[in-house]
């Protein structure tokens, strides 16, 4: 049997893949198909310092090979999390990443300091949000951004710290390297590219907030495409995602440069994706004489 | 187990009107588990999301779930091509569905494709259902037969009057005596409902529509405005905690 297991920032998850942020809630829903220790771990629903309503809807629609989402965010906010959420989850057998979001430097370092103290075994930053202080700029768009909110966070963050990087950028390992050096322990990419779609016979946006993010199997080579590019640039550990689907988008987004998987949209086509994949890659493993998911990381052979 | 995602075999599949099919699938731990105005997440091959459509009927004995479904664009196309024999992947039940109660004289309303999911319930309610039925046309009315069949009292209303009552499913239920009223069908039509519920003073649930993904509450894409008891309101989630609501829960 081939090990699957894999080690991130000091954090070692039984198998690479991880649910992604915002497509499996807080676990418990996904736990009426299989007991939750099947994932390596669960990034959970991007939580805030305060309780945050989320948009009116519609807030997803299908798109060719994807969807849209403009959930905004919607979530009980960081005390109701640590008090009704997490007691549960961390007790499901797999590993916890808080995925943190905020509208300014102080809500992100506010959220953190309050997760310091409880059983998360990493902290996730969402920096697609708006940068309030800076007229709605999101800090994932420019490396003054990126670095800024990193370094911040990670003054107030005692769990290893893994920030998540948009793909709304014109250099994304230009992104990577400002997070790497603001002392980012791990990195995970990518989060969904803004989209649209129009009804056309009422003339408007379908969702309800004009644009959404899209995710799904369209998004997964600019994902592997951006991986492969910023994993030339850092050396902190890559957790790939976009769009994987089966266990041979998988082995791609290993040998792009991940050290680890994140896997979301997939769940709504197929609640069972992940054991699918999981079994899957070990097949691949053993026909292939691979014993540890290490010799893929990084292997693909560019011309 | 409350819901789960199974691979059934559709074991008929037939046209009721020019774009309505009706569908039976056999899934027999599905079907044992399911309620009325529950509904399942239809997986279509190619397709990223599901396509929710109500549980129209439930035969326990037989393991089946009977599904009626309008086309109203490429996935309702893509699922109209099945034929019997082949199989389908459903993600059910899922969702509260009617709190039926059998004491209760229950005015059943349903207006086009919101019309399926009454069936369940009145098939539960058998002669305390009083089903009002309103379609476009004569060419559009479905099920009738089926209402009567399970011995509800059926009446029907078209909007061109070229089938039963010429106007609006409301002018129908004012003849009506019922201690309680659900509907399904266009948000025009559950608000005119609503209030001639609240005129009786009789309870009234609606179930209602929303784009969705998961199905099961975890990507909190189905956001409905609801009413908090203290008169703010707040998203809930179509999927989860509808698609039944209590009309006075509704923020319409
Ligand atoms: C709880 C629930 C129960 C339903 N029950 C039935 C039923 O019993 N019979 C029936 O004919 N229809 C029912 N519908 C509506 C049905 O889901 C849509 O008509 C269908 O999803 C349209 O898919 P499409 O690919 O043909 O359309 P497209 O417009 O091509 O779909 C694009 C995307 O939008 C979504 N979408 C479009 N319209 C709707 C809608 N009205 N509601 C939800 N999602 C939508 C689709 O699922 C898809 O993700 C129900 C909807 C919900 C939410
Ligand atoms: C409905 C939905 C909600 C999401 N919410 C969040 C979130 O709260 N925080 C976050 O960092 N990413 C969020 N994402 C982005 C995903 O975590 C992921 O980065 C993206 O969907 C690409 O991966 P996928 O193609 O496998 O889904 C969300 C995605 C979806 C579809
Ligand atoms: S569809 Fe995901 S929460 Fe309702």
């Amino acid at each position: 049997m081939a090990d699957l297991r894999v080690t991130i920032a000091g954090v070692e998850f039984a198998n690479p893949l991880i649910a992604a942020s915002g497509t499996f809630g807080f676990g418990r829903e996904y736990n009426e198909f299989y007991p939750l220790s099947v994932l390596g771990g669960i990034s959970c629903k991007g939580i805030t310092i305060k309780e945050r309503p989320g948009n009116p809807p519609p807030r997803v629609t299908e798109t060719p090979g994807g969807m849209l989402n403009a959930v905004g965010l919607q979530n009980p906010g960081v005390d109701h999390f640590i008090r009704e959420d997490l007691p549960w989850l961390s007790k499901q057998g797999t590993k916890i990443i808080a995925n943190v979001a905020g509208n300014a430097p102080e809500d992100y370092c506010a959220t953190v300091e309050k997760l310091n103290d409880t059983c998360v075994d990493m902290i996730e930053l969402n920096i697609s949000c708006p940068n309030v202080k800076q007229g709605g700029v999101q800090f994932g768009t420019t490396t003054e951004g990126v670095y800024g909110i990193t370094s911040e966070v990670r003054k107030h963050c005692k769990k290893p710290l893994m920030v998540k990087l948009s793909p709304n950028v014109t250099d994304i390992s230009e992104m990577a390297v400002a997070a790497e050096s603001a002392g980012a322990d791990a990195i995970s990419m990518i989060n969904t590219l803004t989209g649209m779609r129009i009804d056309i016979r009422t003339r408007r946006p379908i969702i309800r907030n004009n644009t959404g993010g899209m995710s799904g199997p369209a998004l997964l080579p600019i994902a592997l495409r951006m991986v492969w590019q910023a994993s030339q640039k850092v050396k902190i550990p890559i957790v790939g995602l976009g769009g994987i689907s089966t266990w041979q988008d998988a082995v791609e987004m290993l040998l792009a440069g991940a050290t680890a998987l994140q896997i979301g949209t997939v769940l709504f086509t197929d609640p069972y994706a992940p054991i699918k994949i999981a079994e899957g890659l070990s097949r691949y493993m053993d026909e292939n004489g691979i014993k540890s998911l290490s010799e893929l990381t990084g292997g693909v052979r560019p011309w | 187990m409350k819901y789960d995602s199974q691979l059934c075999k559709l074991v008929s599949a037939r046209a009721l009107t020019q774009d309505v099919y009706d569908f039976v699938l056999e899934c027999p731990p599905l079907a044992a588990l399911a309620r009325p105005g529950q509904f399942a997440q239809i997986r279509l091959p190619g397709h990223t999301l599901r396509r929710p459509i109500s549980i129209c009927g439930i035969d326990k004995a037989a393991g089946t779930l009977r599904f009626v479904f309008q086309i109203r664009g490429e996935g309702t196309a893509e699922l109209a091509q099945f034929q019997p024999g082949s199989q389908i992947e459903i993600l059910a039940p899922l969702g509260n569905g009617f709190p039926v109660d059998p004491a209760k004289r229950t005015l059943l309303v349903g207006g086009g494709i919101g019309v399926p999911p009454m069936l369940g319930v009145a098939a539960e309610l058998k002669d305390k259902a009083v089903a009002v039925l309103g379609f476009r046309s004569r060419d559009a009315v479905i099920l009738e037969k089926d209402f009567q069949g399970v011995g509800a009292k059926t009446l029907i209303a078209t909007d061109d009057g070229t089938y039963g009552h010429h106007g609006l499913v409301t002018d129908l239920c004012r003849d009506q005596e019922f201690d309680c009223v659900m509907a399904c069908g266009p948000a025009p039509m559950l608000k005119a409902v609503k209030a001639l519920a609240d005129h009786r003073g009789v309870p009234c649930f609606v179930s209602l529509e929303e784009r969705m993904a998961c199905g099961i509450g975890a990507c909190l894409g189905c956001a409905v405005a609801l009413n908090k008891e203290d008169g703010t309101q707040y998203f809930g989630h179509v999927c989860k905690d509808g698609p039944v609501f209590d009309s006075h829960r509704v923020a319409w």
